[in-house]
């Protein structure tokens, strides 16, 4: 019998058949792991304090400017039929409010991520694709034609209730109340400005929304939301990207201005303000808040304690239970030493 | 069943007759109106679709799984319904799945047309007329002469007629159908006519059915001027399509079973499936899962309509209801939200799942085929898997039901000692003598005188003449090789030179008594045209004419041969078991005889007497008659011998007896002990005689010296004077007080063997006894069953003898129904094993010396008994542990996937707004969480395999489907819970600040859902790879490949604006989130939170894991070790080294006991 007939069916001798991969055999022992957990504590300690000292350091000024109560000075706009109504909340600072100073809106109890709201939207109309202007999508309903079955640009529910509350904020000094300049530009996601969405190339951009209408909530078209600044129209003003970016839960901000202009750029300085408000948007009846929020950001966002108490706790556990692994084995005499 | 389901289709007059008619070379030349029988053609089909019914087909036959089914269901409901993710999420997965089985079906189809195609055009000639006519082998009718060649294939079933040979035989290979590869002898139908043309003959023969082994049919074969000549048809006459022709250069057959009736095609029809306990257990979980999946969808539509009652919230002014919405039906509104939360809930039961589960099994048995250590030198071939089914079921078994003879024993039959006459005669005597061969003058000083020249010589001719063994034919072909052979044989003082290997049988005793005959001086010659040629020992050749072969079967136990010698008369030489056999001789000559048999039984040989009985020519050509009459006989053919070969076995004179060794098999009492140790219950189930099977349990070490052996045979059932069935009683309930009641209650767990201090007991049954157990009294019936049962489970070992292969299958049941419905194991090497195999959960067939039948029929074939203890300890045990893993973490993956998406729900007006991107959703279980658990399930070893084979103890923690079991699943349950929890509101609470990017912007809601899903898919994989112990570079290529891919993948979905997407959520929502410290960090924070109890876990449960595994192996195994290293001495060196885990050190052992082991078996 020669040799090869006899290996012929012979199961090769390869370490994959035979399940002999050189392997690597982690052994989480106690000499590894009690190291290990004091090292992710120090760590997460070290996170913890230094995330824990950030958020503390951001000064964070809320105004709640729903006027619900009765001596609230918005109060008076509360009323639907009240057209137009300015109200004027005033603050004091007692000390500088480092820059740059962010201003945001809030709104509680406030669902954009319902799912028919979210999807109510034509997303080929906002990159500019003119064949949609004309027939828009069908998801927008009941936002996609008005009553004289004109197709309304923006379409869909999300555009339709665009927030439109105006914020001016004054300082008040001796000599009068000095306007503190709020930037526009850089609130919403680039890719969003630049990329996603897209204007008709139609010049001026108002022929592009000939035979179509204005959403219905909208006092003022598409093409006319920033009457100061010409590029600011259209699907590509930075108000209406950042409220297109649905919020993620039913109470939330979002950015309005940035402070970065002239002598505020470093930040409020003391001093008395005033905050005059177009009261536009109607939250009252679906028990909605509305707040303004004014913050300055570091380099792990807003102000957010959650993280470094979660960073703080958890590494003190690590901590801690490596501490009692330590007891445990030393009662058991490291049976794992071998 | 299916012959008379056949029956049915061929319609018309057939389908009420028991027999088929055909009609070969000319017509009978009746003038009655002649109706040609229709028979199906010689078309094979054995594949499923044609290319229009395929996809139809196929698709009808994948929906039918409830798995596929579902998903089916979710799909279509989110094509009808709107539903919150797009029919694509679910549509995609499916739509894979099923393409990716049909094309593997389709594939496996296309295979079988090109193979039936090979067949069915295969050139064949057909005589007709006189002429050979060429044609393909599916125009081949019933009743066609086929004309095959030498090396060829036979087309159909063919009556064999003409044969090139003389002697009117010819040779078969029918290894394509059963294996066998030894060759057989098939027979022309006597004294039909040397030319075919004017053959003018019917046959009626029965009805196709799928046994190979029998056939019953009846020639009659008409003569122009004679009365029909009537020829008796059995299974040595036909030629079975599949089968090779051998040895013969050509032969004319007619065909008489055609096409897909062809007993080749009746066997083609698959086995029942068996399916695994885990299987089970997957259902059972899926069930639970559909329950949270329905209850979650039910909360979220009942709080849906709670919430929007309250005014304000239903229909707040910037999100205004359509029409249509506001004049639906509140209640079709409710149904319609309720799948649609089902539809966005249903990924919580994946489809990939059941994918995953069929792909480990699939590629798992690999690893059984390519395991070196079943490889077996002797035969050439290693493991064999037919079903990957029930990989992991090999991890639970908890009875093992093993037959002894070849499979216990090795079924390498050698002659030991015979007696005759009441002398012994020790074959050791006669090695010495062997040299002396060549003194032809002295054979009485050879067997010393014991008894009579006279005796000694009968008994040595009636070893020489009664078997049905082949003498192997040379490499020569045809005819020549008697000649060849005489020539060396004429050779003076040469032992002939086939005495290693020259002869073949159908039973490997018969092959130990003719050269335990040839050793004493009787060479068998062979067979020439029924004749039968033997050398005495005076070297002078003798011939005696064969007259009938009464076969030997299982119920006679023995068989006989009526040969007439060269004076004229007629012996009839029996050989069988004492039992058959004493009661058919003159009683005074068997007491002297009884003691040798019994003494030899005791010493584990396996004993036979023969005996003869000369005929008188008037006895004889009764017999004769009888028997030709018998054979002739269309029904009850069987019982109509039976009774003849009764009536012609009797009155005769015993000679002798004969002892054959059957040795144990390499390793059987290692394997044996290792099992025992797993806490498995090993239970011998053999046809032999009880004292035989003892010896063998004392041997392989199943029974000890300390064990009592609890009997309850037909011998301690008839020692007093009362009846049987009051004895049975009696000793059943003594036996179970002695091994049930009186036993201190073991602790539940499963802590028995040798772990118990306590007696040990053995339970002996035989087939008899049994039989009286099963089938005593109605009322008693079942409560004797349940008191052997009950006493057989405290046994250690239990064994039955004289067993039917239909009893063996009766206890395998009886098991398996009992309560807790424990797993069983048959293993068995014959045919008279395949009941038991296809009985228990678990069959395993040994590759042996007895055909192929059992390989066939089993689930899994090894070459060797020792081969098992691998098998179950090693590979069965890793099978497990990786499928219980693999369907544990799938649950608890989709669980904490889609318990997020739940939670998100109270966060958005019950909106089903969906948390993932659609993608995310999609590729989840697809691409993202699969291949790691894939490779994990294929590759893990936990503990490797040599200390899962040293410490058989390690079996038992995983007994009783331990790691699928409700409080295993309660925790993958509650963990995924825990991070669900943890995924949510970890986010949640880093969102209630939604500007987390440093340039003071704000994510949204898909930001939201990204940095859940990050943390998940991270999570998820570190989980796994905390649980693997086994690290290959498999496992690290896909863990690592796998966040990789993720993190490109989302890169890269978020990356460009797809021109097919209707809108661009994603976009740039990856890279922003990346950009953001604080998203960082509450991943970092998150991931690690989750694993923390997990590593907890680990490291806590080291203190005590080793510890107590260290106090088991200090106290019994190393007993236990002590043991093996006193009777086996060659294992030392393999049982030390296992101790480090050096895989090259462990080969380089293996490398060194090969030769040896080699050598060990080509000693004897």
């Amino acid at each position: 019998m020669s040799k090869e007939e006899n290996t012929a069916n012979r199961p090769d001798n390869t370490a994959f058949t035979q399940q002999r991969l050189p392997a690597w055999q982690p052994m989480l022992s106690a000499g590894i792991v009690i190291p290990g957990f004091v090292i992710i504590g120090v760590a997460f300690i070290g996170i913890g304090v230094a995330l824990f000292v950030t958020s503390q350091n951001i000064q964070v000024l809320e105004k709640d400017y729903t006027g619900i109560e009765t001596n609230s000075s918005c109060f008076k706009c509360t009323n639907p039929r009240v057209k137009n109504c300015n109200c004027t909340i005033n603050f004091s600072l007692d000390k500088l409010f480092e820059g740059p100073v962010f201003v945001y809106y809030g709104l509680s109890n406030y669902f954009q991520n319902y799912r028919k709201y979210g999807a109510s939207k034509d997303a080929a109309q906002l990159t500019g694709d003119l064949a949609y202007f004309t027939e828009p999508s069908t998801s927008c309903v009941p936002y996609q034609r008005d009553a004289k079955n004109k197709p309304i640009v923006p379409c869909g529910s999300i555009a339709n209730s665009m927030f439109n509350d105006t914020f001016k904020l004054f300082q008040i000094v001796n000599s009068g109340n000095v306007a503190v300049p709020l930037d526009g530009k850089g609130i919403a996601w680039w890719t969003d400005y630049n990329i996603k969405y897209r204007n008709p190339t139609t010049n001026p951009l108002k022929n592009a929304f000939n035979d179509t209408v204005k959403p219905i909530f909208w006092p003022r078209p598409a093409y006319e939301l920033d009457t100061t600044n010409a590029a600011n129209n259209g699907f590509i003003n930075q108000d209406f990207l950042v409220w297109m970016r649905r919020s993620a839960l039913p109470n939330f901000r979002k950015l309005y201005r940035r402070i970065t202009e002239g002598e505020y750029a470093k930040g409020l300085p003391a001093g008395d303000y005033a905050l005059v408000i177009g009261y536009n948007y109607p939250v009252k009846a679906f028990d909605g808040r509305k707040k303004v929020v004014f913050s300055n950001v570091s380099w792990m966002g807003g102000k957010n304690q959650f993280l470094g108490i979660a960073y703080l706790v958890i590494g003190s556990l690590c901590v801690v239970m490596s501490i009692v692994m330590l007891i445990v084995y030393a009662k058991f005499k490291f049976p794992d030493e071998e | 069943m299916l012959c008379r389901r056949l029956n049915r289709w061929l319609g018309g007059d057939e389908s009420r007759v028991d027999s088929r008619t055909i009609y070969v070379g000319h017509r009978p030349s009746t003038t009655e109106a002649f109706i040609p029988p229709k028979f199906c053609d010689n078309r094979i089909v054995s594949s499923k679709y044609t290319v229009w019914n395929f996809l139809p087909k196929n698709l009808f036959e994948q929906f039918r799984r409830i798995a596929n089914f579902y998903f089916l269901i979710i799909f279509l409901v989110q094509v009808i319904v709107d539903t919150p993710t797009s029919p694509v999420t679910s549509g995609l997965p499916l739509f894979f799945v099923i393409t990716v089985t049909a094309i593997k079906q389709g594939y496996e189809d296309w295979l079988r047309h090109k193979a039936d195609n090979e067949v069915n055009k295969y050139p064949v000639t057909v005589l007709e007329n006189g002429r050979r006519m060429g044609t393909e082998s599916e125009k081949i009718k019933v009743g066609d002469v086929v004309e095959v060649n030498e090396d060829e294939t036979f087309p159909c079933d063919l009556i064999l007629l003409q044969s090139t040979r003389d002697d009117d035989t010819c040779f078969v290979t029918t290894a394509s159908l059963d294996g066998e590869s030894n060759h057989k002898t098939h027979y022309t139908v006597p004294d039909t006519e040397k030319d075919l043309d004017s053959l003018s003959a019917t046959i009626e023969c029965e009805q196709p059915q799928p046994d190979l082994y029998k056939f019953v049919g009846r020639m009659h074969i008409y003569k122009t001027d004679r009365e029909p000549e009537i020829r008796s048809l059995g299974p040595e006459n036909l030629l079975l399509k599949g089968a090779t022709l051998k040895n013969t250069q050509r032969i004319c057959g007619v065909a008489v079973y055609t096409g897909m009736e062809t007993k080749m095609a009746l066997n083609y029809q698959g086995k029942s499936q068996k399916r695994s306990a885990v299987e089970k257990s997957i259902n059972a979980f899926l069930l639970v899962y559909l329950c949270i999946l329905v209850s979650k969808a039910l909360v979220c539509t009942t709080l849906k309509y709670v919430w929007q009652s309250k005014p304000g919230q239903d229909e707040p002014w910037y999100n205004q209801k359509t029409q249509r919405e506001k004049e639906t039906n509140l209640y079709l509104k409710m149904f319609t939200d309720f799948l649609s939360f089902m539809v966005l809930f249903n990924f919580i039961i994946p489809v990939s799942m059941y994918v995953t589960v069929e792909m480990q099994k699939f590629l798992g048995s690999f690893f059984i085929t390519w395991d070196r250590d079943f490889y077996d030198p002797e035969i050439q071939e290693g493991a064999l898997v037919n079903t990957s089914d029930l990989n992991e079921e090999l991890g639970q078994v908890e009875y093992v039901f093993t037959d002894k003879t070849g499979t216990l024993t090795q079924n390498n039959m050698e002659f030991i000692e015979c007696c005759i006459d009441g002398f012994q005669y020790k074959y050791r005597d006669a090695v010495s003598e062997l040299d002396g061969f060549s003194a032809t003058d002295g054979p009485v000083s050879k067997l010393q005188e014991k008894a009579g020249k006279e005796r000694e010589e009968l008994f040595l001719r009636a070893l020489c003449l009664c078997h049905t063994v082949q003498v192997k034919e040379p490499t020569g072909r045809g005819q020549d090789h008697t000649d060849s052979m005489a020539g060396v044989d004429g050779m003076e003082g040469c032992p002939p030179p086939h005495e290693q290997t020259g002869f073949i049988a159908s039973s490997p005793d018969e092959v130990a008594l003719v050269k335990g005959a040839m050793r004493y001086g009787f060479t068998f010659l062979g067979m020439e045209s029924k004749k039968m040629k033997i050398m005495n020992r005076s070297n002078a050749i003798e011939t005696y004419d064969l007259l009938h072969v009464l076969n030997f079967d299982p119920v006679r136990r023995r068989m006989s041969v009526i040969v007439r010698s060269k004076s004229g008369d007629a012996l009839l030489f029996c050989k069988g078991a004492d039992s058959s056999i004493f009661p058919r001789v003159r009683q005074e000559e068997v007491e002297k005889i009884r003691v040798h048999v019994e003494r030899n039984a005791t010493e584990g040989y396996r004993t036979l007497c023969v005996a003869y009985k000369k005929l008188s020519p008037e006895e004889y050509a009764r017999a004769d008659a009888d028997l030709q009459a018998a054979r002739l006989a269309l029904q009850d053919r069987e019982e109509k011998l039976i009774a003849v070969y009764n009536q012609v076995e009797a009155g005769m004179t015993l000679i002798g007896a004969t002892a054959v060794e059957d040795r144990l098999q390499e390793e059987a009492a290692e394997t044996m002990e290792a099992l025992q140790g797993a806490g498995i219950k090993v239970w011998v189930l053999t046809g032999d005689k009880m004292e035989t099977a003892k010896s063998t349990c004392y041997a392989c070490r199943l029974f000890q010296r300390g064990t009592e052996l609890l009997e309850l045979t037909v011998r301690t059932l008839e020692d007093g004077v009362r009846k049987r069935e009051e004895r049975l009683h009696d000793l059943l309930l003594e036996y179970h007080k002695k091994a049930v009641q009186d036993v201190p209650p073991t602790k539940p767990g499963g802590s028995r063997g040798w772990s118990k201090p306590s007696q040990d007991f053995g339970f002996i049954i035989d087939g008899a006894s049994l039989s009286m157990v099963f089938n005593s009294s109605e009322s008693s019936s079942s409560h004797y069953k349940n008191l052997f049962l009950q006493i057989c489970q405290n046994c250690t070992t239990v064994l039955c003898c004289r067993m039917a292969p239909l009893q063996k299958a009766q206890i395998v049941k009886m098991v398996k129904c009992s309560k807790g419905s424990p797993i069983t194991l048959s293993i068995g090497d014959g045919a008279n094993d395949v009941s038991m195999i296809l009985e228990a959960h678990v069959g395993i067939g040994i590759k042996g010396k007895e055909g192929r039948q059992a390989v066939r029929n089993s689930d899994y074939a090894i070459p060797k008994l020792k081969h098992l203890k691998k098998l179950l300890l090693g590979h069965g045990h890793l099978y497990y542990v990786r499928i219980a893993h693999l369907v544990q973490y799938f649950f608890y993956k989709n669980l904490c996937f889609i318990l997020p998406q739940f939670l998100y729900q109270f966060f958005c007006g019950y909106s089903q707004q969906p948390l993932y991107d659609a993608a995310y959703l999609t590729m989840y279980n697809i691409c993202f969480t699969s291949m790691p658990i894939l490779a994990y399930s294929l590759l893990e070893q936990h503990i490797c395999v040599e200390v899962l084979l040293d410490n058989a103890t390690l079996y038992r923690s995983i007994a009783k489907n331990a790691m699928l079991r409700w409080v295993p699943f309660l925790y993958w349950t509650l963990l995924g819970v825990f991070h669900g929890l943890l995924f949510f509101f970890g986010v949640r609470f880093l969102f209630g600040n939604p500007a987390l990017q440093a340039n003071g912007q704000v994510f949204g809601n898909w930001s939201y859902g990204t940095i859940v899903f990050t943390v998940l898919v991270f999570t998820v994989t570190f989980k796994l790879a905390l649980d693997t112990r086994h690290w290959t570079w498999i496992n690290h290529f896909v863990i690592w490949g796998s966040l990789c891919f993720y993190v490109i993948f989302s890169f890269f979905w978020g990356g460009i604006i797809w021109p097919f997407l209707k809108q661009q959520r994603l976009y740039y929502v990856f890279a922003h989130m990346l950009s953001s410290a604080s998203a960082w960090l509450v991943i970092v924070l998150l991931i690690l939170l989750s694993l923390l109890p997990d590593i907890l876990l680990v490291v806590l449960r080291k203190p005590l894991g080793p510890r107590a595994r260290q106090l088991s192996e200090n106290c019994h195994p190393q007993t236990f070790r002590l043991q093996l290293l006193h009777h086996y001495p060659t294992n030392i060196s393999r049982k030390e080294s296992s101790g480090g885990h050096e895989v090259v050190e462990q080969q380089e052992q293996h490398q060194q006991q090969e030769p040896f082991r080699t050598s060990f078996q080509s000693g004897p």
